[in-house]
């Protein structure tokens, strides 16, 4: 029971960031780095609202993730954008930028854990399990974010647009689409996914400035798992990986050390059979 | 006597023809004199510390760029050869009992050995994918070191490894010849046929395929090339710091080397050990300020990137030197006519 809760738990989170991640990815070829730090730095936002000024929780949420989606335009606007062809330097620069938040947010609220309070109080048990409600509610959220990130991508005009500069960049340029925002666009989509997940895992999660590194390693491997730019692939691949994680911790001795290692092997053994990633379309040799 | 002085007016005619012609040969040579002359002007262990390290660096960065600034295969899990000719150097050294000369050439072996098991494997994907796949693997190992501590330290490391010598000198002239000998290997490698190919590789590789060269055999070369250099700057580390722990494994130490090379500008060799010649100093000078540390450090790449994308090192030469239009060799830029072929320069 409590694997099944963990994973999904954990599957929820990585299922947002990778999607806000592969999203940016496949529509401007940006590898951000530094996307899980958006996540970081929203989870910090809501800390600093609901506790440092005595906001109401949902308000300080959404005041957190429209801050941190401003945040992140502004970064691409400043850092990202003049330097968008050399992708090697984009790399870099994103690096960076997670470097700079990781210190940002360092200096403001020091290295101590903290930790953000639940939005709705008390637990049920099942079968001697005890599970919050806060989990149920994550879980609720994170199901209708996914839904209409999906409605946004397959029946709107803009989602039209984001799936074909995903799928050939120079075509949908010469089709009269405007590459440069519509990148300008995606980029606060995936942040706002970023700051989401911070604002709906927060108060399941212990705050460090350091929380971003560990999930940005498995965020990856879901996106190369499920297929770089698939979302349906993202999906399924955080709750594979999830439950792995999940299984481990729960299973092995010393699993806590194990968990990423046996959730990085199962991704090089699913890509060795497949190299494209479960439901990528194999890329055209790219000249 | 008259052989030695006509040796010397050999050697001071080739100076003065091909070092000195160009400001970016001359900037090199001064730098291997400073470097070799540096113990003339002070004796400082810290200031000697600092060069070591960032010697070691260098040879790491150079490595990365062998692989990935050349053939464009992004290794994002570059601290694996680093962490893998790190912990098998301390455990020949420890456990076997070989001593450092012995150890951190088998280490690279081994190192050479993981970008083999690595390799083979990661050579089916392209591009991002493969960026994204090479970053797992120095995680797995770190799992795996950290749940074996029998062998391996665990968290805490190896300690008590021997140093090659413990004279002051000694280190530092070692590893300041090793890395100015590995480095200056390396860029004859790149300036090679191998080279032109795998620089043919990053640029196209279906095209390179078309004309019957096996890409995936000169693929393998890099990853094993690039491995064992890393191996050794890995083992050198290892034995200069005395201990082998999980931070040479980590994914900040991966990052650390993308940044160094990429900041000196990649596919260039001398570009990144500049980069690090430049950054890793920077970071030691910014201890003055330690909590605003690795802020400044970020910004300043932030910075510099966002004028100089190709690099710092590339910018620098073009700032100074103009390539000729005609036969493609480089002339100082104040020249206004090639210094070969007297094509005009624009």
């Amino acid at each position: 029971m409590n694997i099944i809760i963990t994973g999904l738990i954990s599957g929820s989170l990585l299922a947002l960031l990778a999607i806000g991640f592969s999203l940016i990815f496949g529509v401007a070829r940006i590898v951000n780095i530094a996307h899980t730090a958006f996540y970081m730095v929203a989870a910090y936002c809501i800390y600093y609202l609901s506790i440092g000024l005595g906001l109401n929780a949902i308000l300080s949420m959404l005041i957190a993730v429209a801050g941190v989606t401003i945040i992140g335009l502004l970064a691409y606007k400043l850092v990202i954008d003049p330097i968008r062809e050399h992708e090697a330097a984009v790399l870099i620069a994103t690096i960076a930028l997670a470097m700079f938040f990781q210190e940002v947010v360092l200096q403001l609220f020091t290295g101590d854990y903290r930790s953000v309070d639940f939005l709705i109080q008390g637990f049920f048990t099942i079968g001697g399990n005890k599970i919050f409600y806060q989990q149920l509610l994550t879980f609720g959220v994170v199901l209708v974010i996914l839904l209409v990130v999906w409605f946004l991508l397959m029946k709107t005009r803009l989602g039209l647009a984001i799936r074909s500069t995903a799928e050939d960049r120079e075509v949908a340029n010469l089709m009269g689409m405007n590459e440069s925002r519509l990148a300008m666009i995606t980029m606060g989509i995936s942040v706002a996914l970023a700051g989401i997940t911070g604002a709906v895992i927060g108060p399941l999660m212990v705050l460090t400035p350091h929380m971003w590194m560990e999930p940005l390693i498995i965020m990856m491997a879901v996106v190369v798992l499920g297929g770089l730019g698939s979302i349906k692939g993202s999906f399924i691949a955080a709750y594979i990986l999830g439950f792995t994680e999940a299984l481990v911790v729960f299973l092995v001795p010393t699993g806590a050390f194990l968990k990423g290692p046996v959730a990085l092997t199962t991704m090089i053994l699913v890509l060795l059979i497949r190299p494209e990633g479960l439901f990528g379309v194999a890329f055209e040799e790219e000249r | 006597m008259g052989l030695l002085g006509f040796y010397l007016r050999k050697f001071y005619s080739l100076v003065r023809g091909e070092v000195l012609v160009l400001p970016s040969r001359t900037i090199v040579g001064l730098f291997i004199i400073a470097i070799l002359g540096l113990p003339l002007i002070t004796r400082d262990p810290y200031l000697f510390r600092v060069v070591i390290f960032t010697s070691i660096f260098a040879i790491l960065a150079a490595s990365w760029d062998l692989l990935s600034g050349f053939t464009g295969q992004l290794n994002f899990g570059h601290a694996l050869f680093f962490g893998v000719g790190a912990y098998s150097s301390a455990i020949l050294n420890t456990h076997v009992h070989i001593p450092p000369w012995g150890s951190v050439p088998l280490g690279a072996v081994v190192a050479v050995l993981a970008g083999l098991i690595i390799g083979i494997p990661c050579l089916r994907l392209k591009h991002t994918y493969l960026a994204l796949t090479t970053l797992a693997f120095p995680i797995i190992l770190l799992g795996i070191i950290i749940a074996l501590p029998d062998y391996t330290g665990g968290e805490l490391g190896m300690s008590g490894l021997q140093r090659f010598t413990n004279s002051l000198m000694g280190n530092y002239y070692l590893h300041v010849i090793t890395m100015l000998v590995l480095c200056f290997v390396m860029w004859k490698i790149t300036d090679s046929n191998t080279g032109i190919i795998f620089h043919a590789i990053r640029e196209d590789e279906l095209a390179v395929k078309a004309s019957g060269i096996n890409t995936t055999r000169y693929k393998l070369l890099a990853f094993t090339l690039s491995g064992f250099f890393a191996g050794i700057s890995g083992g050198l580390y290892a034995h200069y710091m005395r201990i082998a722990g999980p931070s040479t494994l980590e994914v900040s130490m991966s990052f650390t080397v993308v940044i160094w090379a990429i900041f000196g500008g990649a596919a260039t060799i001398y570009g990144p050990v500049a980069g690090v010649f430049i950054l890793y100093p920077l970071l030691e000078i910014a201890r003055f300020w330690p909590e605003y540390r690795m802020m400044i450090f970020s910004v300043f790449v932030l910075v510099i990137l966002l004028y100089m994308p190709e690099g710092f090192i590339p910018w620098v030469r073009d700032k100074i030197e103009k390539e000729c239009p005609r036969c493609k060799i480089r002339s100082v830029a104040a020249r206004k006519t090639c210094r070969v072929c007297t094509a005009q320069l624009d």
